[in-house]
């Protein structure tokens, strides 16, 4: 059914469908409507698991891990702050191998404090063995929770689902919100491992010698490789069921391109605008969007981008002493690649700041007529 | 599992004691909290799932692929003890399987000072489990450093010249927390210490045993002192056997002999340090806290009757 929702009532509808035994949450600005409604839910009996109200969100992330190893399905969700308080965490997740799924609503890490859109939250918990998914939209942060429960189960995997603050989590858009009956086929009962089995007991998390944590540590690789091959049938098994795929890498307009420019997340719908009128004015601008960044696509980007020669790519976040993380990622995707290529990162939007349709032209425009690349990201600012 | 012969157990015929943990763990020789772990494992029978986290408790625990008990072990973060068994015991009762009891083990350091947060809030939100605080007064897994569990003067590898801080009353943070069970146990005193467990089995919600285990290599105490260490404890009112229900009925388990805390204190290379003004001043706070103690159990008494 249709609702005119807010990204965070998706996620929480979205996660109220998967039927968690154990949500554990703790406020934060601008991820709390989620951790409300999902208390409302429960009071109304909607939720049918426990609303664990935690103390910390480390706290809250420690009892999802138990609880997933105990064998229930689990989801918390965080921003900013909260997510880099769960640090520890995290690894220890990924490390017990607990399906966890955690919605993560970008937003600037302090100092300074701030509230807005900014992805290198996120983005600096990429090595702690999370998969993450980041969404353009409302249907898509509903739609990805459905499938990271489905991946995060089958790959036994923690995943997140990465929405930007305000853009997704508190604007309104109609969102199609699925039939339990519906969501109840594509996401079956949870059938996870139960680790704490009183008749057949088990020690998780014993000390390990040298080998046997570098052992622990390849097969988790491998489980990423297997989350590749997962996440992509199970996206285009979701489209067979809803009728709405989205693909771990989304391209448009490259087969004729001179440039192809690089997004993710809400700056894809304004990127998408700014090409169609820059198409109308004779210039041929692609469009890759990447959806799943760990595990992360190298093949799909290299298929889609190999024969391109011009790349620019756009990053709301920064890894402060390089550049931006998508932008970092990318060029090492595409170092083995046949054709040469010039690629040029670009901070837009860092801090929540706008990136309109003109500030995407900018760039491509730069881009285009730019006879030296650099190893630096540019600034974009407002003119 | 062997039956036990030894007669120091409140087992009954019905529920026979049997040692859950193996031998041959990994602990220093005659630790303190390795004999603390093995009678509440046998008071709680191998029906359980337990949580440890760093601490001497966790290398007792063995390394992979040993394991120091037939039970669902967890070693989980330093800090998150409670909150990683609240985890636990939530997604028991959503799969129908409260019967199984919980048991949180972590060290001081993980109980008084790293972990406060995590216990705290698990005990606001009463969350069901069984928490015991290996007492070892110190960081031990590190190597003796000074916790807030560490007594005043005590020398640890952090304080050379002696603790100038106060040990911290964790037994008063609980029971402001009014949980349903709070109580005091020593290996000096086994059959208190197990029939406290099985007490605490019986209640649901989160309850607390501040359990002191000595540490042989920390302490500074020949290999086979720890129990007699943790008797003087008790016999000097250093550290008395109570327990506290509802956070409110303050109950004294052991009417203690009363000995100068020079005998506790004499047995131990931690203290060869003390001036007689130290030792002084630790036997008038020693009598101030058992008066204040033997007055709110005594409260407690008129009320009663
Ligand atoms: C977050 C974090 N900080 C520090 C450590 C290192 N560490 C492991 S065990 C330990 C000491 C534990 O002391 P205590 O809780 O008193 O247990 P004991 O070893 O004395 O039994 C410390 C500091 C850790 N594992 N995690
Ligand atoms: S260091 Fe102390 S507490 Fe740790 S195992 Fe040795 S004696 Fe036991
Ligand atoms: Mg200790």
């Amino acid at each position: 059914m249709k609702q005119f929702i807010t990204g965070n009532h998706a996620v929480a509808e979205a996660a109220r469908s998967c039927r968690p035994g154990i949500v554990a949450a703790y406020p934060i600005t601008p991820q709390t409507p989620i951790y409300e409604k999902l208390s409302e839910m429960e009071a109304s009996g909607d939720l049918g698991g426990i609303m664990m109200r935690m103390e910390s969100e480390h706290s809250s992330m420690a009892a999802c891990i138990s609880a997933s190893l105990t064998g229930t399905r689990t989801f918390t969700a965080t921003s900013s702050q909260g997510l880099a308080l769960m640090h520890e965490m995290l690894h220890f997740a990924s490390g017990a191998r607990a399906p966890i799924v955690m919605a993560c609503v970008n937003r600037t890490l302090a100092l300074p404090w701030a509230f807005w859109s900014d992805q290198t939250d996120t983005l600096s918990q990429r090595d702690t063995g999370w998969m993450q998914i980041y969404v353009e939209h409302n249907q898509e942060a509903l739609d990805s929770v459905l499938q990271a429960f489905r991946i995060a189960e089958e790959v036994l995997l923690p995943c997140m689902v990465v929405l930007e603050a305000n853009f997704i989590s508190h604007f309104m858009e109609p969102v199609d919100v699925p039939d339990q009956a519906d969501v109840d086929r594509f996401l079956p009962e949870v059938s996870i491992p139960q680790r704490f089995d009183i008749d057949n007991p088990s020690y998780v998390g014993a000390v390990v010698s040298q080998t046997q944590y570098r052992d622990f540590k390849h097969l988790s690789q491998e489980a990423m490789y297997v989350a590749l091959e997962t996440a992509e049938s199970v996206d285009q098994e979701f489209g067979s069921f809803f009728g709405r795929s989205y693909g771990l890498v989304e391209a448009q307009d490259l087969k004729d391109a001179e440039l192809v420019l690089v997004t993710s997340a809400t700056i894809t719908s304004t990127a998408r605008v700014a090409l169609r009128q820059l198409r109308e004015k004779g210039h041929k601008i692609g469009l890759v969007k990447i959806r799943l960044f760990r595990p992360f696509p190298t093949e799909h980007v290299r298929k889609l981008l190999d024969p391109v020669s011009k790349i620019a790519i756009i990053d709301r976040n920064i890894s402060l002493g390089r550049e931006g993380i998508f932008c970092a990622e990318v060029k090492a995707a595409l170092c083995n690649s046949p054709v040469k290529k010039q690629i040029q990162g670009y901070l837009a939007g860092i801090g929540g700041t706008d990136v309109d349709v003109d500030l995407i032209q900018r760039i491509v425009l730069d881009a285009l007529s730019r006879e030296e690349f650099l190893d630096r990201p540019i600034w974009m600012k407002e003119e | 599992m062997q039956p036990l012969s030894d007669p120091s157990t409140s087992c009954t015929a019905d529920t026979p004691c049997v040692d859950v943990m193996r031998s041959g763990h990994a602990a220093c020789p005659g630790c303190g909290q390795a004999i603390s772990m093995r009678l509440v494992l046998r008071a709680v029978g191998p029906r359980a799932i337990v949580v440890t986290v760093p601490s001497c408790v966790s290398v007792i625990a063995g390394p992979f692929p040993n394991a120091v008990a037939d039970m669902p072990y967890y070693h989980a973060a330093f800090e998150v003890a409670a909150a990683s068994a609240a985890g636990i015991s939530n997604a028991l009762k959503i799969q129908g399987k409260q019967d199984i009891p919980v048991l949180a083990f972590a060290g001081d350091g993980g109980t008084f000072d790293i972990g406060l947060q995590s216990l705290s809030g698990a005990a606001d939100r009463n969350e069901d489990f069984i928490y015991v605080c290996f007492d070892n007064e110190g960081y031990m897994n590190t190597g003796i450093q000074v916790s807030s569990a560490t007594p005043t003067y005590t020398w640890t590898g952090t304080t050379p010249t002696g603790n100038t801080r106060r040990k911290k009353q964790i037994m008063e943070i609980m029971a402001a927390h009014r949980i349903p069970y709070a109580a005091t146990a020593s290996i000096g005193f086994p059959e208190d210490l197990m029939q406290k467990v099985q007490k605490a089995l019986d209640f649901r919600g989160t309850r607390f045993i501040h359990l002191l285990s000595p540490c042989n290599t920390g302490w500074k105490i020949p290999e086979n002192m720890a129990p007699k260490v943790s008797t003087l404890a008790v016999e000097t009112n250093v550290f008395p056997l109570y327990e506290i229900i509802d956070g409110l009925q303050y109950q004294i388990t052991y009417h203690s002999k009363g000995l100068p805390v020079e005998e506790y204190l004499s047995v131990q290379g931690r203290y060869t340090h003390l001036t007689p003004e130290q030792i002084k001043s630790i036997q008038s706070e020693t009598d101030r806290s058992w008066q204040a103690l033997k007055q709110k159990s005594g409260r407690q008494s008129q009320l009663e009757s």
